[in-house]
């Protein structure tokens, strides 16, 4: 009898680990296709455009903030997208973000961290909608976030045009002068480290006009430091805590989540509100930047970052992800960007691989889906 | 005897002009397994629904230990002890089983100002439950969907009892299942029975109720037709019950007592 051991439960079990190789039980970490994905286009462009600039200080903090910019977008869209659910107005709320602040603080003259405030509240307001239309018809989030996609960039271009007559808004920067919370998106960190390298000769520096012997790069941007903190935010959030855990639940089976207790709806709720805060710190990043606002800005911004999202390993359906790889996946879209740019490859190409990497990313996923639950 | 942990009496339920329930009375014991039985459309599914707090019953009382209970959320049901584990919707496949197990009651531990979820407890408490089921998993972190039907049953029968669950409903958790992840289901039934728990076993297979019930309950339209202890009934009695009598008879003789 004693030959028939393996019939039993923990022998079945057992069998089971031994099946799965270290190759495949390393496959089906979400991060793993954008680490390799990361890799090969860093030696790819190291090999290509090396000469062109692309890594010294100033070509490495173009695709650093390029990167940095779809990073913060794709934080948001991948808890969203982890929890069961897409916003596709990402790319509106940008521009009417923008605008908000823009029209509070340079038409109607109020300070500009009170401009900001208000954006962030109207934002996250417009979040909870979305996600409390989600959740309380069921409708499908795609639908939904759809509808808000055109009411929100009607609106901007609207409001924009209703009260200052142009779809640019200017004057931002002299408003942002100053202001403490302004100087938290759109100042510079370390500018005292880098001044030192500087001098000690390890970056470049200006050779000539006013700011001779200053760093061509003085500082990190607050967008890099934004986009490195929600990263780290939203990596802890969901590997590390018990929202977390709710947030991979109401994603992977709502019903099975809300049988035992997870507040799915409230937690999906909250997800569209933090899509709607990261699209907000871009925009707020963004006009503070440039000193003006435009109500064509963001435009297909929702589609890259759920592309960065896609690329990290998240499932379409939900309950499974990875914010570090939506973090490569950025990295990626920015460094491939940038450096067919660096590389004077023609610009157009970069869709055909973006449409190309999108795809294999969603085949790839689709495998280790199968692998991991056993579908056929 | 003492009032048993969980009675229904004479519950109704109606949705509309649809009686759903039209008067079902089922106790359960400490330690005992209570089977109901029932076919496809007697009502099951609402009788489910309604114990664990979903649904409330349009008419009838449900008492624990004697008291008279609402049950006015799913979450309620679960604090008087009364945990439901459904046949589809027990486990999150792409999850991992320590975070399934966990899921709703995540343990935490603070560290400075932040609370974080404590793995190493979660982890080490998992693998111990589960070996007391009989399932050695090599580690807590394996994704849910790499079990068999049969385990993720048991995973959820062991996180019910963690929990503290008095009282067990079992909606149909056999009838997705083979032979032997069947037999290893009625197992866990069994051990956990023993440890002084309430199995409510719902299930239309009369076979796999006698295997495990202390008593046996057929629903049919809507109805409990009483209900019979284990010894005194027959597979063959309860079967015609919950077809409802005499079609199954002349059913049964013309595919020669297979059925």
């Amino acid at each position: 009898m004693s030959t028939e051991g393996s019939v039993g439960t923990d022998a079945n079990v057992d069998e089971r680990i031994q099946q799965r190789s270290t190759l495949k039980r390393l496959l089906i970490r979400p991060e793993l296709g954008s680490i390799c994905g990361a890799i090969l286009v860093f030696v790819f462009f190291l090999l290509v455009a090396r000469d062109s600039g692309m890594f010294s200080s100033e070509g490495t903090l173009n695709w650093t903030i390029v990167s940095a910019q779809f990073a913060i977008i794709a934080v948001g869209a991948c808890l969203l997208m982890i929890a069961g659910e897409f916003d596709l107005s990402v790319g509106s709320m940008i521009g009417f973000s923008g605008i908000v602040i823009a029209l509070m603080s340079v038409t109607w003259g109020f300070p500009m961290w009170v401009a900001i405030i208000t954006a962030f509240i109207v934002a996250l307001s417009i979040g909870w909608l979305n996600g409390y239309i989600v959740v309380k018809t069921g409708l499908p989030s795609f639908i939904v976030t759809l509808a808000f996609l055109y009411i929100l960039r009607g609106l901007t271009i609207f409001l924009s045009i209703a009260t200052t007559n142009k779809t640019i808004i200017g004057g931002i920067k002299e408003k942002a002068e100053g202001d403490w919370l302004a100087s938290l998106f759109g100042g510079k960190i370390f500018t005292g480290l880098f001044s030192w390298l500087g001098e000690q000769g390890w970056i470049s520096v200006f050779k000539g006009g006013s700011r001779a012997g200053e760093p061509i790069v003085d500082g990190i941007p607050m967008l890099i430091v934004w986009a490195i903190g929600l990263i780290i935010f939203g990596h802890l959030l969901l590997t590390r805590t018990r929202f977390g855990n709710w947030i991979y639940a109401a994603g992977g089976e709502p019903q099975a989540a809300a049988y035992v207790g997870v507040p799915v709806n409230r937690v999906k709720i909250l997800m569209f509100m933090f899509t709607a805060f990261c699209a907000t710190v871009f925009a707020t990043c963004q006009v503070i930047e440039f000193g003006s606002a435009a109500a064509d800005r963001g435009l297909l911004k929702e589609f890259e970052a759920i592309i960065s999202v896609v690329i990290g390993g998240a499932l379409l359906t939900g309950g499974y992800g990875s914010v570090i790889g939506a973090a490569l996946g950025a990295l990626i879209f920015g460094v491939v960007q940038q450096g067919l740019f660096f590389a004077n490859v023609e610009s157009s190409l970069f869709r055909v691989f973006l449409g190309t990497i999108l795809l294999l990313a969603v085949i790839l996923n689709t495998y280790i889906r199968r692998m991991i639950t056993g579908e056929r | 005897m003492s009032a048993p942990i969980l009675e229904m009496v004479d519950i109704e339920k109606h949705f509309g002009s649809v009686i759903a329930l039209a008067g079902v009375s089922v106790s359960v014991n400490a330690g005992e397994c209570h089977c109901l039985l029932g076919d496809n459309g007697a009502g099951k599914s609402t009788f489910i629904k309604t114990l664990s707090g979903v649904h409330q019953p349009t008419h009838g009382e449900i008492r624990v230990d004697g008291q008279k209970v609402n049950f006015s959320s799913a979450r309620a049901a679960i604090d008087a002890g009364i945990a439901t584990v459904y046949q589809d919707l027990a486990m999150i496949p792409l999850m991992s089983v320590s975070r399934n197990f966990w899921m709703g009651r995540e343990p935490q531990k603070k560290m400075g100002f932040l609370k974080w979820m404590d793995f190493d407890h979660a982890n080490a408490v998992t693998l111990e439950e589960m070996a007391k089921m009989g399932i050695n998993l090599r580690e807590a972190d394996q994704a849910v969907g790499t079990l068999s039907g049969g385990e993720r049953q048991t995973v959820a029968i062991a996180r019910a009892v963690y929990f503290g669950a008095r009282v067990l409903i079992l909606d149909e958790p056999t009838s997705a299942l083979g032979v032997r992840q069947t037999a290893n289901v009625l197992s866990t039934i069994n051990r956990v029975r023993n440890n002084g728990i309430g199995v409510v076993f719902i299930t239309h297979n009369v076979r796999h109720a006698m295997a495990v019930g202390d008593r046996f309950t057929v629903l049919n339209r809507g109805k409990t037709l009483g209900t019979a202890v284990r010894g005194e009934v027959t597979v063959e009695e309860l079967q015609d019950l919950m077809a409802g009598g005499q079609e199954m008879v002349e059913l049964e003789g013309s595919l020669g007592g297979t059925v």
